[in-house]
């Protein structure tokens, strides 16, 4: 078993420019799959509610509660679809890594696209900087500024320390609880494909690692969309 | 017997600028597509529920309210019934009360009447007696005195002095 990564470099000759496919394959199974799940949920709207409707409703509903217990619902109300796609996104993302792995020449194209640092980082530098931006559409450019330097100026270092610790934290932690399960999971096919013997000892094991990691799955999915919440308020409102 | 290499899975993929930006652009474009396709019909969907919820808790309320009104309404007309009919029961007993006056005062008048007719009659009957009392005794004196007296004293003359005398018994009595 070798996996290595169908990369890419230097697209249309650009230095800077190099491409994992199997991250942008996974990239767009996952989308493609979240897009279906929210279109099939929302086919054939009722007032009465039925079936998949009812699950839809709970997720959205889930992610309105996790809203409101952050920030006043009347400014969080507009980031309930971004939490919402956020929420399901990332966890798809982590789920597609369980069912299994796929090396093709050597190559591990079939993955959790969150398993990849550049991919959660690029999730939680677009949820702080959405942060910012909304901090200075609702408080106006001089309360955005002000924050910086409440409750005394003395912060201010701290808080820009703040800001990339944030993004830094939120990406990283991301990364590596799927990372870590990932290779936990590799390490178990692995043992079980070397014998009858420990496919028989690694059965129970796999088991109950691939059961938890459907639970990291989806407590790091909310971790993640519950913190970019909290660092939404700690930006759009005006009481901490 | 494990493959190395299993250790350091994708450890050597650093962060690669293609995959930032696909992974952003799709993201966004996802975003998007799903809210436009998903969420916006959805959230109308329950915001509509919601709307509808709190019509019919509205309308369940106002019901309630006009129907509490309606009852108030029937009881106090069925109060003001309860006092006009009161009020009619009174009316008739206290013209029954007059009427049942008058007839007595009146039956008690007529009665008055009959007694002093009835009284007048008795008088007037007495008088008639009397007289017919005073005509016999004159008659019966004529004849008593004729057969006394046998004298050629006539009839006229007899009564005219009768009554001369009895008028004279009268005057002086």
């Amino acid at each position: 078993m070798d996996h290595g990564s169908p990369t890419v470099e230097d697209v249309f000759g650009i230095s800077w420019l190099d491409f994992n496919l199997s991250n942008v394959l996974m990239i767009i199974v996952a989308s493609i799959i979240v897009f279906i799940i929210a279109v099939i949920g929302s086919r054939n709207l009722q007032r009465k509610p039925t079936g998949f409707q009812n699950f839809m409703e709970w997720v959205v509903d889930f992610v309105k509660g996790m809203i409101s217990s952050t920030m006043d619902w009347k400014t969080g109300r507009q980031f309930l679809p971004f939490a919402t796609t956020l929420l399901m996104y990332i966890f798809i993302g982590n789920v597609l890594g369980i069912m299994f792995m796929v090396v093709y020449d050597g190559d591990l194209w079939w993955k959790s696209p969150t398993a990849d640092p550049g991919i959660t980082l690029t999730l939680a530098v677009m949820v702080v900087a959405l942060t910012h931006y909304f901090g200075v559409k609702i408080k106006g450019g001089k309360g955005y500024l002000k924050d910086f330097f409440s409750p005394i100026p003395i912060l201010f270092p701290l808080k820009i320390v703040e800001e990339f610790a944030n993004t830094l934290t939120l990406g990283m932690r991301l990364y590596g609880n799927i990372f870590a399960g990932e290779v936990l999971l590799a390490l178990l096919v692995s043992l079980m494909a070397s014998g009858a013997l420990e496919a028989v000892a690694g059965f129970v094991p796999m088991l109950l690692w691939q059961g938890f990691k459907l639970f990291i799955s989806a407590i790091q999915a909310f971790i993640f969309v519950m913190l970019a919440m909290v660092y939404m308020s700690h930006k759009v409102s005006s009481d901490h | 017997m494990l493959d190395p290499r299993l250790y350091n899975l994708n450890a050597e993929v650093g962060l690669m600028a293609g995959d930032m930006i696909v992974q952003l652009v799709m993201f966004l474009i996802l975003l998007a597509l799903i809210t436009k396709f998903a969420w916006r019909p959805l959230m109308n969907v329950m915001q509509e529920r919601e709307q509808h919820i709190a019509n019919e808790i509205d309308s369940a309320e106002k019901s309630r309210q006009e129907s509490e009104r309606l009852m108030k309404e029937a009881q106090d007309e069925l109060k003001s019934t309860r006092q006009n009919a009161q009020q009619i029961i009174e009316d008739a007993k206290l013209t029954a009360k007059d009427q049942e006056e008058t007839l007595i005062s009146e039956a008690k008048a007529e009665a008055e009447r009959i007694k002093q007719s009835a009284r007048q009659e008795i008088e007037q009957e007495k008088e008639r007696a009397i007289q017919a009392l005073q005509e016999q005794v004159g008659t019966l004196s004529v004849q008593i005195a004729s057969k006394v007296i046998e004298k050629e004293l006539s009839m006229d003359e007899q009564e005219k002095l009768i009554n001369e005398y009895l008028e004279k018994v009268g005057e002086s009595k």
